[in-house]
């Protein structure tokens, strides 16, 4: 093998802590079963922010409603679980299918424009999105949304408990799956044309890349992972609410991948963790102000960088 | 040099509202040209380039590359067929390496760019072709560090290496060396000079030096309309060319002159 393809093969080969992160993953329902339900939500979330990070971190796509997606993905697996079947696995796939078409459509208008322009068109369809769910009550429920839903089990043996044992396990493998094939997208031929795109679409055009084929490609798919999220939302919870379509979600899953860094795929599960940690240890102590504490740390974080961040003997040093 | 035409625009014409950028250009390019396209500052001869690579749509007019019309085909689609430019102010992947940005060039330029299943590093001949690359450009020991810290002259190399890597048959070369450092400028220079002798390159250069020591053939712009075309020889005896162009830095050496003389 020549010296330049070991080098490539070097900057992409599996490192040392990645079994041991996803067994420790893995691991989290049985060690702490208390502690399964949030596990659960937690790799929702986690779910949820690699396929933001695809569009973001990789595409350079500013994405402030990807919400829409997410909603989308929930609302639709609970209409399949309540007029079509309980079959949960049935339901994710119609899901993931409808919001990669949504996010088809969607594409063609992130297309153009700047940075703030995609940041009001985004926001702009999660923001229909969420009125719609409210104005058509007949089918989403309106602001009561669709409760009380009949899952089947898992591969029809895996009933969803109380305990959250199974539904952790569930979204924690469509976390690994869909982690698996963001991580072959990104260090294929196709991830390397999107992050030329996202660091420079000028030269990227000049190098023969497709550059609109290739974010139509990338949104399509980023959705489809958000409305596998959002299934997986609604099937292990048996409801869904238009919270799972609110600006609030869109915002909250930009912080955790913002926290966890941006153009990482791990930088998702990292920051729907150490999210889901602060909210849960914060609002036990202070129930009310816990946002603020959210608030400061994200300040100290952009200040003193995430390198920096664990080593609070650096900070006084310039960056 | 072959007397074939790779690159031909016949009546190009651009207009910006009521401002005429291109005015009716015709340029032929033959086979493996070292060919320079000088004119003063305004002569329309960013407009051109955006024109041949399709940025700019034209108003008028038609260019064929290797006798088919390319004049309303998309950017991207023109690199495909051979038409590759650099850029003035270098236009480079910031995050990536050399090596990882010559892979991915490669890998395009093969048709593999819409690849997702597998790693970029899978392909030998890729890679094979990307460390050639490194090597022809003097960018081998840097290979594996993010462009964003590499020297000024090292990343003007690697603006020109990606052009090469998308294998071109007209390479546009625009001020090849605008603003590298005198230390790297050496370096730089022997890489221009050693392109494929097959490439034929539309040079568009101030540098007169350069130009004179590169072309052999030279089309003058000015005002968006070729003044003249002719070899390096026939353009510098021309009294045309004098008057507008390299008349005008007489002008203002004699101008010098005459101040320094006070």
């Amino acid at each position: 093998m020549s010296l330049a393809q070991t080098s490539l093969k070097q900057a992409l080969r599996m490192r040392w802590w990645e079994p041991v992160l996803w067994i420790a993953l893995f691991a989290s329902p049985l060690l702490l079963p208390a502690q399964a339900p949030i596990i659960n939500e937690t790799a929702i979330w986690a779910l949820f922010a690699l396929s933001l990070d695809l569009v973001l971190g990789y595409a350079g796509i500013v994405s402030l409603g990807h919400a829409a997606f997410f909603g989308f993905g929930a609302y639709t697996a609970a209409l399949v679980a309540r007029h079509v079947s309980p079959d949960p696995h049935l339901g994710l796939l119609v899901a993931i299918v409808a919001s990669a078409l949504l996010g088809l459509a969607a594409s063609f208008t992130v297309l153009r424009g700047t940075d703030l322009t995609r940041l009001m068109v985004t926001l702009g369809l999660a923001l229909i999105l969420l009125e719609l769910g409210n104005k058509l009550d007949w089918l989403t429920g309106g602001t009561d949304g669709i409760q009380g839903l009949t899952i089947a089990p898992v591969l029809g043996k895996f009933e969803f408990g109380l305990d959250g044992r199974v539904a952790s396990y569930f979204t924690l493998t469509l976390l690994l799956v869909f982690f698996l094939i963001s991580r072959m997208i990104v260090n294929s031929p196709f991830g390397a044309t999107l992050k030329a795109i996202r660091d420079n679409k000028l030269r990227a055009m000049a190098i023969g890349v497709p550059v609109n084929a290739r974010l139509v490609a990338i949104y399509t798919v980023a959705a489809g992972i958000a409305g596998a999220a959002g299934a997986a939302f609604t099937l292990t919870s048996g409801y869904v609410s238009l919270e799972a379509l609110s600006f609030d979600r869109s915002a909250d899953v930009m912080l955790m991948v913002v926290i966890g860094g941006i153009g990482w795929l791990y930088g998702g599960i990292l920051g729907a963790v150490v999210f889901k940690v602060i909210q849960d240890v914060l609002s036990q102590i202070t129930p009310q102000y816990w946002m603020f504490w959210i608030g400061l740390f994200l300040v100290v974080l952009v200040l003193v960088g995430r390198d920096r961040l664990l080593r609070p003997w650096t900070w006084g040093r310039k960056a | 040099m072959s007397q074939e035409i790779v690159l031909s625009c016949r009546g190009l014409v651009k207009k910006f509202g009521g401002i005429t950028a291109t005015n009716n250009v015709t340029l032929d390019v033959r086979r493996g040209a070292r060919h320079a396209l000088i004119g003063p500052n305004g002569a329309g001869k960013t407009t051109l380039i955006n024109l041949l690579t399709g940025v700019l749509e034209p108003t008028a007019g038609t260019i064929t590359l290797e006798g088919e019309d390319i004049s309303r085909l998309a950017p991207h689609q023109r690199v495909r067929r051979g038409m590759v430019r650099t850029f003035q102010i270098n236009q480079l992947f910031a995050s990536m390496t050399p090596l990882e940005t010559l892979a991915l060039v490669v890998s395009q330029q093969r048709g593999l760019g819409a690849r997702w299943w597998k790693s970029i590093a899978s392909e030998p001949a890729v890679a094979e072709r990307a460390q050639q690359l490194l090597e022809q450009f003097h960018l081998a020991e840097v290979a594996t560090q993010k462009t964003e810290h590499l020297a000024y002259g090292k990343r003007r190399l690697l603006e020109i290496a990606i052009a090469l890597a998308c294998e071109p048959r007209v390479l546009l070369l625009d001020e090849p060396v605008a603003g590298v450092p005198a230390g790297e400028r050496e370096e730089l220079l022997q890489t221009v000079a050693a392109l494929p002798a097959d490439v034929s390159v539309l040079l568009i250069e101030h540098d007169m030096d350069l130009v004179f020591s590169f072309a052999d053939r030279m089309t003058v712009l000015v005002n968006g309309t070729v003044l003249t075309e002719g070899t390096p020889d026939e353009i510098e005896h021309n009294e045309d060319v004098k008057a507008v162009y390299l008349g005008h830095g007489d002008e203002i050496n004699e101008a010098v002159q005459a101040v320094e003389a006070r």
